[in-house]
């Protein structure tokens, strides 16, 4: 049979107003397996392409900001896990030490590198994570395997480490809960061993990919000032080119110490955000390498924050004056002087800011919680017009965002 | 940089004492000009924060709280900014990742942000009738309609306030002192049967 009738590209271009159609309206989520947690986005599509998207926020609001005005600095530790809750212990850490800026704490070298070995597997964590949903996405089911066997066994040393596998709560105003269990270190040591073969094996799968870069390679670039002026951190703002690193320029918890590298990306694609996590991931390993064998000794909490810190059990039960204070620091509230203080950690998903304003007291006036998730998806409307529908699953998880931390 | 560069550019500006990085009190009218100056002349190209603040001792009683960062030159500066009238103009237009931010102000104090491109509410529903975040606003929160009006009208549900038991605290207000922390609901005990 022939095709009598072809149509010219000069009948489409005339009847290009009927041939149109209107655009519609897509939800995408609240419950979608691509956005990771419960953001919805309101898509207008023309087709297949994205004109407009608005995503909406706050399904997870739970008014932590509020909470924190309304108990001791103590208490609100556990509320930080559930922030960025695929890496809690970068949370508990972040949180501990803008508190212990605003009250001019000092901290012992032993509770500063414990707290960049946590930091450091936390981004391990989040990472193998964010890398094996993002390759799931994108049609690659078997890295998530892969990496979700390695987070397996990080849960177990976190267990070891804070009697909890996932909402950690380890450390305190001050120090941590516990120092870190007789021959933890070798397992974690062990760990570095097994992660970085994985990193290989992940490498292997997915960086020379087919699949992969046609999914990802040119998808939704983010150039060096677009990521500046919504003010991406992190990952996200390293792989559109922007060497900033808060490890490397506004050292924290003794990272001078430690030599890395930080990885920049060059297009700012969602390739480059992919490439980015995974030398992030070794660069991680390298550092927990270097703390395990620098691991200082001596005292693991600030011994003279006799009003911030609990002091040791066998002294509460035993001495006066322990006693004393430990029914004060538990009834009042650790002792922070009244000002301000605003504090960013350089977390797996970006910067975590904590704003603290104090007036003195165990209860801080003010708690702000800078989430780098409520600023990644800020960017969304800017960078998903003009892409296809399929590309937004790889664009959400080259994002790498988490929802508790986007709606506190 | 220095707080005094930003001081001899806007002589209204205030320096305010601060351990951590040079404060700055910039009133509302300034403040546009204050932000585009830190930008294109002191290199404070990333805004890392903005939020608002209610302020017990402060003649506005409401401010903003705007925390900008320098890559290059890997240095903060804060601006805090007095409400006039409950308004702050916009700086989306200098730094678009502020939008998001004055949309989070507003839905959770009121805060009015003049020449916002995209002014509703963030967290909260659109129909949402309080903000949560000011000082008198309880913890427990307060009965509202559901967010969707056609569900609550078939089912006659409303949003409840949270538990007074169940978390480490509870809003009373009033009994207890500045430096304590909220104590636990005294409403019932092993006698006394709750409500």
């Amino acid at each position: 049979m022939k095709i009598t009738k072809e149509i010219s590209l000069g009948d489409v271009a005339a009847r290009s107003e009927e041939l149109r159609g209107e655009n519609m309206i897509l939800n995408m989520g609240p419950s979608h397996p691509a956005t990771h947690g419960v953001l919805r986005l309101s898509l207008e599509l023309d087709g297949d392409k994205v004109v407009k998207c608005d995503p909406v926020i706050g399904y997870l609001h739970r008014g932590d900001e509020k909470i924190a005005e309304n108990m001791t600095y103590n208490q609100f530790v556990p509320y930080t896990d559930r922030l960025d809750y695929l890496a809690p212990l970068a949370n508990n850490v972040a949180y501990a030490i803008a508190v212990e800026k605003l009250a001019g704490l000092k901290l012992p070298p032993r509770c500063e590198a414990i707290r960049v070995l946590c930091c450091e597997m936390a981004r391990v964590s989040s990472h193998l994570l964010g890398i094996g949903v993002y390759a799931m996405d994108t049609g690659a089911w078997t890295v998530f395997m892969y990496t979700f066997n390695e987070r397996e066994r990080l849960y177990s040393l976190f267990e070891e480490l804070t009697g909890a596998r996932f909402t950690t709560s380890y450390t305190r105003i001050g120090g941590m809960t516990r120092d870190i269990p007789d021959g933890w270190l070798a397992k974690v040591s062990a760990f570095c061993d097994g992660v970085e073969r994985t990193i290989d094996e992940v490498d292997k799968l997915l960086t020379r990919n087919g699949i992969f870069l046609e999914r990802t390679e040119g998808i939704a670039p983010i150039s060096k000032e677009l990521a500046l002026a919504y003010g991406l951190t992190g990952p996200n703002l390293r792989a559109s080119g922007v060497p900033f690193d808060l490890r490397k320029d506004k050292p924290y918890s003794g990272y001078e110490q430690y030599e890395f590298d930080v990885p920049v990306g060059t297009k700012g694609d969602c390739f480059d955000r992919y490439l980015v996590r995974m030398e992030e991931l070794r660069q991680s390993v390298r550092i927990i390498r270097q703390v395990i064998k620098v691991m200082p000794g001596g005292a693991w909490y600030a011994e003279d924050a006799k009003k911030i810190f609990l002091p040791p059990k066998e002294k509460v039960m035993t001495k006066m004056e322990e006693l004393i204070q430990n029914f004060m620091l538990v009834t009042e509230g650790p002792q922070i002087p009244a000002g301000e203080v605003y504090f960013e950690a350089e977390n797996p998903k970006g910067s975590l800011g904590f704003y603290i304003v104090s007036n003195g007291g165990g209860v801080p006036y003010r708690l702000r919680i800078r989430g780098p998730s409520f600023v990644s998806l800020s960017i969304l409307p800017a960078i998903v017009p003009g892409n296809f529908l399929t590309d937004i699953t790889a664009i959400l998880g080259s994002l790498d965002f988490v929802m508790g931390e986007c709606d506190r | 940089m220095d707080a005094a560069v930003l001081i001899q550019r806007f002589p209204s500006a205030r320096v305010l004492p601060s351990q951590d990085m040079p404060t700055v009190e910039i009133p509302a009218s300034d403040l546009w000009a204050a932000v585009r100056f830190l930008r294109d002349e002191q290199s404070f190209d990333l805004l890392a924060d903005l939020c608002g603040v209610e302020w017990k001792d402060r003649s506005a009683r409401f401010g903003v709280v705007i925390h900008l960062l320098s890559t290059t030159q890997r240095e903060y500066v804060r601006l805090h900014v007095p409400a006039l009238g409950d308004c702050v103009p916009s700086v989306s237009s200098l730094h678009p990742g502020a939008n998001w931010h004055e949309r989070e102000a507003f839905d959770m104090f009121g805060i009015t942000f003049t020449g916002h491109p995209d002014p509703r509410r963030i967290l909260m529903w659109e129909a949402y009738p309080y903000h949560p975040l000011r000082k008198d606003f309880p913890l427990a929160g307060i009965e509202v309609p559901l967010p969707a009006a056609d569900v609550a009208e078939v089912t006659g549900q409303t949003v409840e306030p949270a538990p007074m038991m169940g978390g480490p605290f509870v809003s009373l207000g009033g009994h207890f002192s500045e430096g304590e922390p909220s104590a636990l609901d005294q409403s019932w005990n092993e006698e006394k049967p709750k409500a």
